[in-house]
């Protein structure tokens, strides 16, 4: 995958092993130890679902689970990460088959430009299994640590009280 | 034939699952073998001679690839309107983060160190930074006089209107920069070889003028150049001009290289060096009558254009020809102006000139209002334009369009009078004082004057060998729905199931000049022209004998596979043709500015608190009447999308500038509205069919952007009984106003 520079005399110099669970799946990377979870995910493991959006922590665009936890993988050093269990966008669909907010998102307008969608959707799972119910309160302070530039948010509440209603986050 | 319409149904986004599932590629998740990373080196200063390059010896240069100006083998500009702004800046620097040099290596960990060790020695000239500076022209850093571009309408007798005028009504209004700050940051991939030429990837919206800007830069003819849009997450305007920059830098890297390169900003780059929309001062003198009617006026509109001219002539001209409202004025003088200034240049975003000469028009109604002694709502139901009646290009009003009824509907949804009236009462006694606003606007859908005539675009649509149905269109999908609506088109025009049509990947080599993915044409322009081709396809068929006029969609699929087996190919192709009876001007600026108007009437209800100074929008109408609706979901999703960003534009969103530079260049220190900052934005349409675009349509994504600053403001003076002139407006301006007016100010 990288190219023959990379891989030459100074190839994982400085690097060390970190072992992690990705979407049920045991993953073994070796990585530089302040790289980021965001770069192990999207350059070495090659789920690119996860998006970065600021770098800072900032716009939610990088979200995932991590031990059952929303987190902005641009914020966690890949050492942190190291026996954790993640779950990202690409885990959430099992099969062809869309989970409920993967499909209320998409049915009702919550994904415009896509790019925020993953990170969206993960932060509304999150929200969902706290709060199965929730108040048009509790979804837009639940979602407020994830910045949509496209739809104004609007749609994206339907999509989450849609999913609520259909009762189940799977 | 289905009997089933599909215009009109919320159909699923057309790559909407890839979208939700993560499956979707953007330009920063591809990777190509063998693929460098690239970097660009800035300007530091904002004027100056550029007098050495040196290279600190803390970086092992040898194994990076450098590209100064030197190594441009064509033009050194990015072919736009002009050819002012170069590729790389070549002796001299015009504005902060002008590009001067390029660095490509294959560990991007290692580009940030290296960019930080390339030494630029500058002898700084004297820089110009607001437009006033500019309009003074101590120092011309453009042209003779700093001005990239003029225009001036006169409808009637202006001079004539003074002397009969009970009121002469004045005022001055502002609007700052502000960021497109789409999720995803701009970014490119290009690959060059010697045979093939050069091709690029990336994130953008029109790739006919990236094709445009490569051929100039590389001297390259149009077949050894191809230019494919990534999904795109995201673009507002901030990704028409500049990706013809980012392309240039990738593709000249790798033609020294020879490997691909990737070049994506990160959100900082992103947000100081490229564009922003242009900052506007819009002064208003207007002759009024006793009754409040508009009697004739001047407005005098001037945008910042940054150093270079880029897009600010068509910038100027839209703000220009909106600047008088969906309001008769028998007579009107505006003269517009865009100024150059060193900054960064200025570009398109949203609305292209509209939301800042709107803003200052639906300000100034209030204050009409006010010296006339009218409510806001009766002022402007005495000015609105009636059909029959012109607009101040002198194009007449043919539209069925009722401002009263829409401006009462909006009204009623907003219970506007009952709030302003409990609002009044309450203010008095509560530390949280509330007000309610509105603003009533146009837009104009597609290209100005001649513009659609000499941009001739054309659409393809294939009938394909399995049977299928593909249209072939330069127009982007960056999350407003283009796939998803030209789709439903070609297939409601060959009455086919919307699952038998798709539409092509935006790519030079496949897919013809549709135009660009600007200033709301798509649905509206492009939408004719796939209806028209996907008629073709029809008559072919049936012209071929391989088809009954009446058919359903196997025996089209069937007889489609047929043709394709034995002529190769099933192509119709349909050119714009502009409609009969239409007159434009460019010299005196007069005639059919658009082919059709949207209209609208946006009620904003803000909330301030005094122990803060914070303004919340607590309820937020928008109304408004876009022809047809094609697709309900996408339609209001448009609609709530701009006023979030309208609602930014006026409350939260302020770049700070130093110098020329953007010193809050983060998410963290540049504000955009949350999900927990927003109102209801509740959003209604009024049908109204229209003879121009596909089966009704009327241009709708930039319209939603023009009418949240002026009513959120309109409000904002309902709550506070302070005038305030300027958007943004943050809580430390609406201090300021607000100590000001106690000081005996206003």
């Amino acid at each position: 995958m990288n190219n023959a520079r990379e891989n030459g005399a100074c190839k994982n110099v400085g690097k060390r092993e970190v072992t992690l669970t990705v979407n049920g799946e045991p993953e073994s990377v070796l990585v530089y130890s302040m790289e980021r979870l965001l770069d192990v995910l999207r350059n070495e493991l090659r789920l690119t679902g996860t998006k970065e959006g600021c770098g800072e922590g900032e716009c939610g665009s990088c979200a995932v689970l991590m031990n059952g936890k929303l987190v902005n993988s641009c914020l966690v050093p890949a050492l942190q990460a190291a026996g954790a269990n993640v779950t990202t966008i690409e885990g959430i669909a099992v099969g062809p088959k869309l989970s409920a907010l993967q499909a209320t998102f998409l049915e009702w307008g919550g994904a415009q430009c896509g790019i925020c969608t993953p990170g969206m959707i993960l932060a509304s799972w999150q929200l969902l299994r706290q709060k199965p119910r929730p108040t048009l309160d509790d979804i837009r302070e639940g979602l407020s640590g994830n910045l949509c530039r496209c739809t104004g948010y609007m749609q994206i509440f339907e999509a989450v009280m849609e999913a609520a209603a259909r009762g189940s986050v799977e | 034939m289905t009997g089933e319409h599909i215009i009109g149904k919320s159909m699923p986004r057309r790559e909407g699952r890839d979208k939700v599932t993560g499956a979707a590629r953007y330009i920063d998740d591809i990777t190509l073998p063998g693929m460098l990373y690239g970097a660009t080196v800035r300007s530091r200063v904002s004027r100056g001679v550029i007098k050495t390059i040196s290279f600190g010896d803390q970086v092992d240069w040898g194994d990076f690839v450098v590209v100064t100006a030197k190594d441009i083998p064509g033009k050194n500009c990015i072919a736009l309107i002009g050819d002012d702004q170069p590729c790389l800046a070549d002796g001299i620097v015009n504005h902060p983060e002008e590009p001067i040099l390029l660095l490509a290596h294959a560990d991007r960990h290692l580009l940030r160190k290296a960019v930080e060790a390339v030494l630029i020695e500058y002898e700084e000239l004297p820089a110009v930074l607001t437009m006033e500076e500019s309009e003074l022209g101590a120092q011309v850093i453009w042209g003779a006089d700093n001005v990239f571009r003029t225009f001036l309408i006169e409808k009637g007798d202006v001079d004539s209107v003074w002397e009969n005028a009970d009121y002469i009504v004045e005022g001055e209004y502002f609007t700052g920069a502000q960021e497109q700050l789409y999720i995803e940051n701009n970014g490119m991939i290009a690959s060059y070889d010697a045979q093939q030429g050069i091709t690029v990837w990336g994130s953008l919206q029109c790739p006919y003028y990236v094709h445009k800007a490569l051929m100039t830069l590389c001297n390259l003819p149009a077949e050894k150049v191809r230019v494919v849009q990534a999904e795109t997450g995201g673009a507002f305007g901030g990704k028409e001009d500049y990706p013809s920059i980012i392309a240039g830098h990738a593709t000249l890297l790798s033609m020294k290289s020879g490997c691909p390169v990737k070049i994506v900003y990160d959100r900082l780059e992103d947000m100081t060096a490229t564009t922003k929309r242009h900052p506007s001062r819009t002064r208003h003198r207007t002759a009024v009558s006793e009754d409040g009617k508009i009697l004739g006026g001047e407005i005098d509109f001037t945008i910042d254009g940054g150093a270079y001219a880029t897009l600010s002539s068509v910038v100027l001209s839209r703000g220009v020809i909106h600047s008088g409202g969906p309001y008769h004025w028998p007579a009107v003088r505006v003269r517009g102006k865009a100024v150059a200034t060193n900054m960064p240049p200025h570009g398109a975003f949203r609305g292209f000139g509209a939301p800042q000469s709107i803003f200052a028009m639906e300000r100034h109604m209030d204050r009409i209002a006010q010296v006339v002694g009218l409510s806001p709502v009766e002022i402007r139901r005495r000015n609105f334009l009636q059909p029959g009646q012109s607009t101040i290009t002198e194009q007449t009003i043919r539209e069925e369009i009722d401002l009263r009824k829409l401006l009462d509907r909006a009204l009623e949804l907003s219970h506007y009078t009952a709030k302003k009236a409990e609002f009044s009462r309450q203010n008095a006694s509560h530390a949280v004082k509330k007000g309610i606003g509105i603003a009533s606007f146009l837009h104009g859908a597609g290209f100005t004057g001649s513009g659609e005539r000499y941009l001739a675009s054309v659409v393809g649509v294939e009938g394909c060998a399995d049977g299928k149905v593909r249209v072939l269109a330069s127009s982007t999908e960056f999350g407003q729905g283009t796939n998803t609506v030209l789709c439903q088109i070609a297939a409601e025009a060959l009455h086919l199931p919307y699952d038998l049509v798709d539409i092509a990947q935006p790519d030079t080599n496949q897919v013809p000049n549709s135009g660009p993915t600007v200033a709301s044409r798509t649905a509206m322009v492009v939408g004719s022209l796939v209806r028209s081709a996907a008629i073709g396809i029809s008559q072919t068929l049936v012209a071929s004998g391989m088809l009954n006029r009446s058919y359903t969609s196997e025996q089209f699929r069937s007889a489609c596979q047929r043709y394709v087996a034995e002529h190769g190919q099933l192509r119709c192709y349909a050119r714009y043709e502009a409609p009969p009876g239409i007159f434009w001007d460019d010299q005196k600026y007069r005639g059919e500015a658009y082919a059709a108007f949207a209209w609208a009437v946006y009620v904003a209800q803000v909330a301030v608190d005094l122990s803060t100074y914070t303004a919340t929008v607590e309820d937020f109408v928008a109304l408004q009447e876009v022809g047809r609706v094609l697709h309900p979901i996408l339609a209001k999703g448009q609609i709530a999308g701009g006023v979030a960003q309208g609602i930014g534009f006026a409350l939260y969103e302020k770049v700070l500038w130093k110098d020329g530079r953007m010193q809050n260049g983060q998410m963290t220190n540049y504000i955009m509205p949350t999900s927990a900052d927003l109102p209801p934005i509740r959003v209604f349409f009024e049908e109204n069919g229209n003879a121009h675009g596909a089966y009704g349509a009327k241009g709708i994504g930039e319209l939603p952007m023009d009418g949240p600053a002026p009513a959120i403001l309109n409000a904002m003076e309902d709550a506070l009984r302070t005038r305030f002139d300027a958007v943004p407006l943050l809580p430390e301006d609406i201090f300021a106003a607000l100590m000001a007016n106690a000081h005996g100010g206003c």
